[in-house]
């Protein structure tokens, strides 16, 4: 497995995360403790009938950091999303969360994470705070505390002058960070956003990444993202993986990624991350496999219900 | 740095305090009481902020009492026991009215999963049975204040309902009970043909043969062999006995209307637990 992985040597994370895979019974994910990983993959598979969506995945994401999965529509970013969150079994391979097996121990997972989808999921018949203090509810809040709880999710993500409009009425962005406090009101240890800023305008794609550094910054949370905004990850992102045809290819900061292509090429010039996933997909891009329809048309309606 | 963006609005030093510890997991059998709580605390929010669907959901009932009861009393066709038809008709479109909201709430659930709501809501620490639990018994609720708006309606027209507050009572759990079934079944085939287009034509399909299959509008003993045998497993024909005995007074059978109606309910939660696995994927 590690040999699909391209040579991104000076990577600071690339050493520790190949190392994990190999033996899929025998898994490091308790590699010490206090160094359990937020997240761990091994060997993790999961097909829809004939389309292998999640074909060998093995991922490492660190206590604390931002971890970017980029990919192509129909790479398997959301499949392996759905893996970790419990929504899809795991049919072959592991899946650990701060050491809890997402198989076996679903509720103890789901008690870490906060998660937010592709599609804007607030319920716009539902006000802002009532939308979060269903959250604040379900992750068992005690009513003493909720009212305050949910005031303070709100104020983090700069919601606190329209909690009390209907979601409905909200922009695309403030949708989005409606969601973010809505994840954010049970204080997880995991914060998964899966495309967080599609079919966002600039501005508020921007909006939405500050509050999530603002947030992570207080609490120390680690957070994994998908996207396939390759300049975002560059930006935002501590380590990321690429990911193709189900597997992660490259791994490592944004910045080792370019300096190693850029060392193999010799190119004058410092390449972009879309370089590096260029280099590393080659050209089996245009053609992704089937299995994206859904994907894309997820896609379109988030874009659409955006305007 | 967390401060940044808008102020917070509450007074204390630290603004983000709260959020950096769990919350505390409630144990065992408190889960689904909470979970149940916070559903239907989420049907009544809804409720309260459009209220559209309550009042145009009132039309249907309010024509059925108007034109057909008062018709009907005058026929003096359909042996009814001594009350007037409009009477006997009432508590059956209380069911009928109560059954119609319950019956769509699957397409709720798909709407749900198409918005991502529903996946939000799995990633939560909630038992899939709770997760349906609650949602049933969200739609028992949205189910009551239409039932609650008929009996008015039903009242205005003259039919001498009771106001004694412990059968009323009875009429609530006969009302919560048979909608936690028909929404269950509704999301049990949500859970099975997945699409919301589907649904809208099993909805159709199925909604009339409860109906007219069952004694909501003429009394078991007129009909054919073959419909008393529908009738017979129908949960309708149970409220709807129910809901009579309670409201008029006419002799009804209480201990196995309700013994009926806990089961379907049960059964139907089991199923559409069974099946919210198929609607996440």
């Amino acid at each position: 497995m590690t040999s699909d992985m391209p040579d991104v040597s000076g990577t600071a994370g690339a050493g520790e995360a190949a190392a994990a895979p190999g033996d899929p019974g025998a898994p490091s994910a308790a590699t010490a403790r206090g160094g359990v990983e937020a997240v761990s993959c091994t060997g993790l598979a999961h097909a829809f009938g004939e389309t292998r969506a999640v074909d060998g995945l093995d991922l490492a994401v660190r206590e604390g950091e931002v971890f970017g999965l980029l990919g192509p529509n129909g790479a398997g970013k959301t499949t392996a999303i759905r893996c970790i969150t419990t929504l899809l079994p795991v049919p072959a391979g592991m899946v650990r969360v701060f050491g809890h097996d997402a198989a076996k121990e679903p509720m103890a997972v789901r008690r870490l994470l906060g998660y937010v989808p592709q599609q804007l999921s607030a319920d716009s018949g539902l006000t802002g705070r009532e939308n979060t203090a269903l959250f604040a509810r379900v992750f068992d809040v005690p009513r003493r505390e909720r009212a305050a709880r949910v005031d303070q999710a709100l104020a983090a993500v700069g919601l606190a002058d329209a909690a009390d409009r209907l979601a409905g009425t909200y922009s695309g962005g403030m949708v989005r960070r409606l969601e973010l406090a809505q994840a954010l009101v049970s204080a997880p240890r995991l914060l998964i956003l899966d495309e967080p800023t599609i079919g966002l305008d600039p501005i508020a794609r921007t909006g939405v990444w500050e509050h999530i550094n603002a947030v992570r910054a207080v609490t120390g949370m680690t957070v994994l993202v998908t996207t396939h905004y390759m300049d975002e990850a560059d930006q935002y992102c501590d380590r990321v993986g690429l990911m193709h045809r189900g597997r992660v290819r490259a791994l490592g900061t944004p910045a080792a990624l370019r300096r190693g292509l850029a060392e193999r090429q010799g190119a004058d010039r410092l390449p972009t991350l879309e370089d590096v996933f260029r280099d590393v997909a080659g050209s089996g891009l245009e053609d992704h496999p089937a299995g994206g329809f859904r994907d894309v048309r997820s896609t379109r309606r988030t874009a659409h219900r955006v305007g | 740095m967390s401060e940044a963006p808008a102020a917070p609005r509450t007074a204390s030093a630290d603004g983000t305090a709260l959020l950096l510890t769990p919350p505390v997991p409630r144990a065992g059998w408190r889960v689904l009481p909470a979970r149940v709580a916070a559903m239907c605390a989420v049907e009544l929010q809804k409720l309260r902020h459009d209220r559209t669907e309550l009042y145009t959901r009132a039309v249907q009932p309010a024509l059925w009492l108007l034109i057909f009861g008062q018709t009907f009393t005058r026929i003096r066709a359909i042996p009814t026991g001594g009350v007037p038809y409009i009477d006997y008709l009432a508590p059956g479109i209380i069911a009928q009215s109560a059954m119609f909201i319950a019956i769509f709430y699957g397409i709720q659930i798909i709407w749900e999963r198409d918005a991502g709501i529903l996946n939000k809501l799995l990633v939560t620490p909630t038992p899939r049975s709770a997760l349906i639990t609650g949602k049933a018994f969200a739609a028992g609720v949205k189910s009551l204040v239409q039932a609650v708006v008929v009996i008015v309606i039903a009242a205005l027209l003259g039919v001498a309902l009771t106001w004694n507050p412990l059968r009323l009572l009875g009429v609530a759990l006969a009302v919560v009970l048979a909608s936690v079934f028909f929404s269950c079944l509704s999301m049990t085939i949500a859970g099975i043909v997945l699409s919301r287009d589907r649904l809208m034509g099993f909805g159709q399909a199925i909604t009339m043969p409860l109906f007219f299959g069952s004694n909501a509008l003429y009394p078991v003993s007129v009909m054919p062999g073959w419909l008393q045998a529908v009738s017979k497993v129908n949960p309708l024909s149970y409220q709807v006995d129910a809901l009579r005995g309670l409201l008029l007074g006419t002799p009804a059978h209480l201990a196995a209307d309700f013994g009926v109606l806990a089961v379907a309910a049960a059964a139907g939660i089991t199923a559409a637990s069974a099946l919210l696995g198929r609607l996440a994927r």
